[in-house]
């Protein structure tokens, strides 16, 4: 770029002097947003999860089915195919949304049931269709649900249903409620933690920063399955769900605010010794405001891509604690939860689909690693 | 039929385009460029930063980064000694860049020396481990034997003692070392031509009149070509048969030495060589407003000291080695007046610096500063709280411009954070000061809403001054404040010091390796070896008539932009007692 610019606005710029202006006056948050949206992947992660928050928000309307409701005559009923069309008397295709039902035998010497789909039988299903009455955040009742079987009653098992004959796809809906967000509240605790801690051991150094990476270390040395075991053990059987669901998030903080706190003291350290800080303190900025104004800008972005891939661990650390029965207990509904079903052999054998839980993990937790891989590319679009 | 002069001809580049093509752009790097490489001579290729220099090198030997490609030309290898080309010309351009057959032509036809030693040796292998895989991997000879070459060839660069120091790590050599370690590296399979990509530009000025020295004496031995590419003219003027200029891509001049520096006919030649030798005498603005005898004194420092303290060890036990970086430094500085302090890396000059506006904690002496209302105070003996008022008096101007200004602070925000703090102007005011300093320091006030990566090096150091003065302070410090830039903006940058000093009667300590800088721009120098002052006075005196032994070295090995002088001034080589030589 030249020192002096083309003068009057009438003169057209060559494309590259306009790239150069739109760069050069576009401030951090802006370039990071550049430098994102190159990373396709990344992209196309964060609209899957702004999808999954989505679910996770409306699930009460989404869910077609209450996720406590059962119907024993449809246990371990497989998942059935959605059919759009249907052909109507003539034998032309006619719009008709609808599932076929089952047809169950039992065999004779196992005396086990097994269902196969009839074809003959055809429940129609719609959109925003009458239901039970529900409520809406707690907030409002409704009767209506986005999607359903229009006549109450008809089996709709889009994902099959559980031991007791309940939807597998209104749970999973339910528990990506309280597993997306277990994930979020257990990542700002240790966001607080971290950040207060390592921004403290960073900035004053010196004993200090002795003291905490000393504890950090030891934090670190524990063995984390048998202290959640303990500490969730130690959680009174007697407490309501929403406690527990609180307790289990401060648990899991405890032990993941060392990273964040090493990541902040790392930002700090690199960060004291740039010309710009050594700058602002002879610029005569006070001290908080060397910190704020001058260095915390530089690392907060760090900060926000490092905190994205933190919060897949607490949401597989959630996962793993419900699994072995010690995390959140039923009737609250998360996607560990629902994967004490899929404990046993018999499931595996006669029921696969109650492992859709474990897809739903493994889909949210590749969509946050892929967005914080792409984050973390572009916190910093000054060096490359 | 082939002619004498022919014959000699190792490499002919012809038209070779390079170009780097992202999704927004096409960046010609180099843009239809002709070279010709003989035997047993030397062809500087010179330019400024960006100009393409390092790209033609690395097209030479076909190793582009991403996403650069050579889009056309020839690179044409006479008479190579591969198997499989008969002798007969290869054009490089044409080979797989990742195939067998550039990889022989890579170390044994075509060596290459890179800028920075330390990164381009390995740091787990020792130095022999490396020269002989080198030899390796281009000759069917025993470990043995290879490893005798080695050490044959150590003793060729003149590294002492080969036959141990073959086992160093590269951490153990100095940077001069190193860069010799590469060179033998580079030379152990005798290649027809080898390419220097700035290799002296790390280095101090004494190691770099070695290294230079070194290299002239290799090519007579095994006269091969030399491909030297250089920023610096007076590194050009030392040591080039031929010089190629380069600007923006192209090759805007080439010829012999003595036509480049004494009938330049293009004027990007000529505009290079003004503004190198206007840095070679004192500048006319400095000439034109002498400094007035006897001026108040504003700072005066008493036997300053500095030491790093050793690392201590857990537990209390022993500690570390001490570095003493200051020794009983001492000097007065008067009111508008510019004093150089010039050193080798290391010496102590930006400690120096740092030292007397407390950004460093001096452990002994005095800083005695003056300001314009209160009387001398001794700021070394002062708590840290008390300092900061007389940072509005005493400012700094920083190396690296890129790293000095806070990428993601506005232009206005960086220059207007001062006048904010101190409390000089506030709102409105903010931005009409901003803008004028803008416009004093030579930048459009338009642009003050702009990051500073919207700007060039040059501009960027602009900004840089625009916060120094904006306090009309009584001192600046100016750490390195040219070195980061092109030799064309360094004159214009100083010009600009040179003028505000004028008017706002300021006072200059102006750290600097470079003693044409130095002479630019300063009345008085103090040239500093090992944490000492061993030599202050008027610069012209300095210069001319140097006393310490030290001082006398160094001035002898700055090379000077003048073919015709080449070999004429000796070199006088300082050895203090009880040290080791690069």
């Amino acid at each position: 770029m030249t020192a002096s610019l083309p003068a009057g606005a009438d003169s057209p710029l060559p494309p590259d002097v306009v790239v150069a202006l739109r760069v050069g006056s576009a401030s951090q948050w802006r370039l990071m947003w550049w430098q994102f949206t190159r990373h396709r992947l990344a992209m196309a992660s964060a609209v899957v999860l702004v999808l999954i928050y989505l679910l996770a928000a409306f699930c009460e309307f989404i869910a077609p089915f209450s996720p406590t409701a059962f119907n024993p005559r449809y246990t371990y009923a497989p998942p059935q195919r959605m059919h759009l069309f249907d052909r109507d008397a003539a034998g032309d295709l006619v719009w008709r949304p609808h599932v076929n039902g089952f047809k169950v035998t039992i065999d004779p010497t196992a005396l086990r049931r097994t269902f196969v789909i009839d074809d003959t039988v055809k429940y129609p299903i719609g959109l925003f269709v009458p239901s039970e009455p529900y409520d809406m955040w707690g907030l409002f009742t409704l009767r209506t649900k986005l999607f359903g079987p229009l006549n109450k009653g008809d089996p709709m098992y889009l994902l099959g249903a559980d031991r007791l004959g309940r939807d597998m796809l209104s749970r999973i809906l339910y528990g990506t409620r309280i597993s997306m967000t277990i994930g979020l509240i257990g990542v700002t605790l240790s966001l607080l933690l971290g950040i207060v801690l390592g921004g403290i051991s960073g900035y004053y150094g010196g004993w200090i920063d002795h003291i905490i990476q000393r504890a950090i270390e030891f934090v670190l040395s524990l063995p984390t399955t048998p202290l959640w075991l303990g500490l969730a053990a130690a959680m009174p059987t007697t407490w309501p769900p929403l406690w527990i669901y609180f307790f289990i998030t401060i648990i899991l903080s405890l032990i993941g605010w060392t990273s964040l706190a090493r990541v902040v003291r790392g930002r700090f350290l690199s960060l004291r010794t740039d010309d710009f800080v050594t700058a602002a303190r002879l610029d005569g900025a006070p001290e908080s405001r060397v910190i704020f104004r001058h260095m915390a800008p530089s690392f907060v972005s760090h900060i926000i891509a490092e905190v994205s891939l933190a919060i897949p661990g607490m949401i597989l650390a959630e996962t793993a604690l419900s699994f072995l029965g010690l995390g959140l207990q039923p009737p609250m509904v998360s996607w560990g939860v629902l994967l004490q079903e899929a404990q046993n052999i018999r499931s595996i054998a006669t029921a696969p689909w109650l492992f859709a839980p474990g897809v739903a993990v493994v889909i949210a937790v590749l969509a946050l690693n892929f967005v914080g891989d792409g984050l973390r590319d572009a916190a910093d679009p000054y060096h490359q | 039929m082939m002619t004498e002069s022919d014959k000699d001809i190792v490499l002919e580049v012809k038209g070779l385009s390079t170009w780097f093509e992202t999704r927004h752009e096409v960046i010609k790097a180099v843009d239809d460029v002709s070279l010709t490489l003989r035997h047993g001579k030397t062809l500087c290729v010179v330019g400024e930063s960006g100009s393409g220099k390092s790209v033609t090198a690395r097209s030479i030997l076909n190793m582009i980064p991403k996403p650069g490609r050579i889009v056309g030309g020839h690179i044409i290898l006479h008479n190579s000694s591969l198997g499989w080309s008969k002798g007969g010309p290869v054009d490089l351009a044409r080979l797989d860049p990742k195939g067998r057959q550039i990889r022989g032509v890579r170390g044994r036809e075509i060596a290459m020396i890179f800028q920075e030693p330390m990164s381009s040796l390995s740091p787990v292998h020792t130095i022999g481990q490396q020269i002989i895989e080198a030899i390796r991997l281009h000759r069917r000879v025993s470990h043995a034997e290879a490893r005798a070459h080695a050490i044959a060839m150590l003793a060729q660069v003149k590294i002492p003692r080969p036959e141990q120091s073959i086992d160093s790590y590269p951490f153990e050599f100095s940077g001069g070392m190193r860069q010799r370690a590469m060179t033998a590296m580079a030379l152990v399979c005798e290649p027809k031509l080898l390419i220097a990509d700035e290799p002296t530009t790390a280095l101090d000025v004494t190691t770099q009149a070695e290294i230079l020295d070194l290299m002239k004496n290799l090519q007579s031995l095994y006269g091969m070509a030399l491909m030297f590419i250089t920023h610096d003219m007076g590194v050009v003027a030392e040591i080039a048969d031929d010089v190629a200029v380069m600007h923006q891509g192209r090759v805007v001049e080439q010829g012999p030495v003595d036509q480049i520096f004494f009938a330049p006919r293009h004027p990007y030649t000529q505009k290079l060589l003004g503004s190198v030798l206007a840095l070679e005498k004192r500048s006319r603005r400095a000439l034109k407003a002498p400094r007035q005898e006897g001026g108040e004194i504003i700072l005066e420092v008493e036997n300053l000291g500095m030491r790093f303290a050793g690392r201590k060890r857990l537990f209390g036990g022993a500690t570390g080695q001490e570095v003493q970086a200051l020794d009983a430094v001492r000097f007065s500085l008067r009111r508008g007046e510019a004093l150089g302090i010039v050193g080798e890396s290391g010496s102590g000059k930006t400690t120096l610096g740092r030292c007397i506006l407390r950004i460093l904690e001096p452990t002994s002496g005095r800083i005695l500063f003056k300001s314009r209302t209160k009387d001398a105070v001794d700021l070394a003996a002062l708590p840290m709280p008390a300092v900061k008022p007389f940072w509005q008096e005493m400012r700094m101007i920083f190396q690296d411009p890129f790293s000095s200004l806070n990428p993601r602070m506005t232009v206005l925000q960086i220059i207007g954070e001062p006048l904010r703090n101190y409390g000089v102007a506030s709102g409105a005011e903010i931005e009409d000061r901003v803008a004028r300093l803008m416009q004093r320091v030579g930048l459009p006030p338009e642009m003050m809403r702009r990051y500073p990566h919207a700007f060039s090096g040059g501009q960027r150091q602009r900004i840089g001054i625009a916060r120094a003065i904006a306090l009309r302070p009584q001192l600046i410090v100016a750490d390195e404040a040219t070195s980061a830039l092109d030799v064309s903006l360094r004159a214009q940058v100083l010009d600009l010091l040179l003028d505000i000093g004028h008017e706002l009667d300021l006072s200059y300590i102006f750290i600097s390796h470079d003693i044409s800088v130095i002479r630019y721009m300063c009345d008085r120098v103090a040239v500093m070896h090992r944490g000492r002052i061993v030599e202050i006075g008027e610069t012209e005196e300095v210069c001319e008539n140097p006393q310490h032994p030290y001082t006398r070295s160094l001035i002898s090995a700055i090379p000077k932009p003048d073919p015709r002088q080449r070999g004429r001034a000796g070199r006088i080589r300082y050895e203090p007692e009880g040290a080791a030589g690069s």
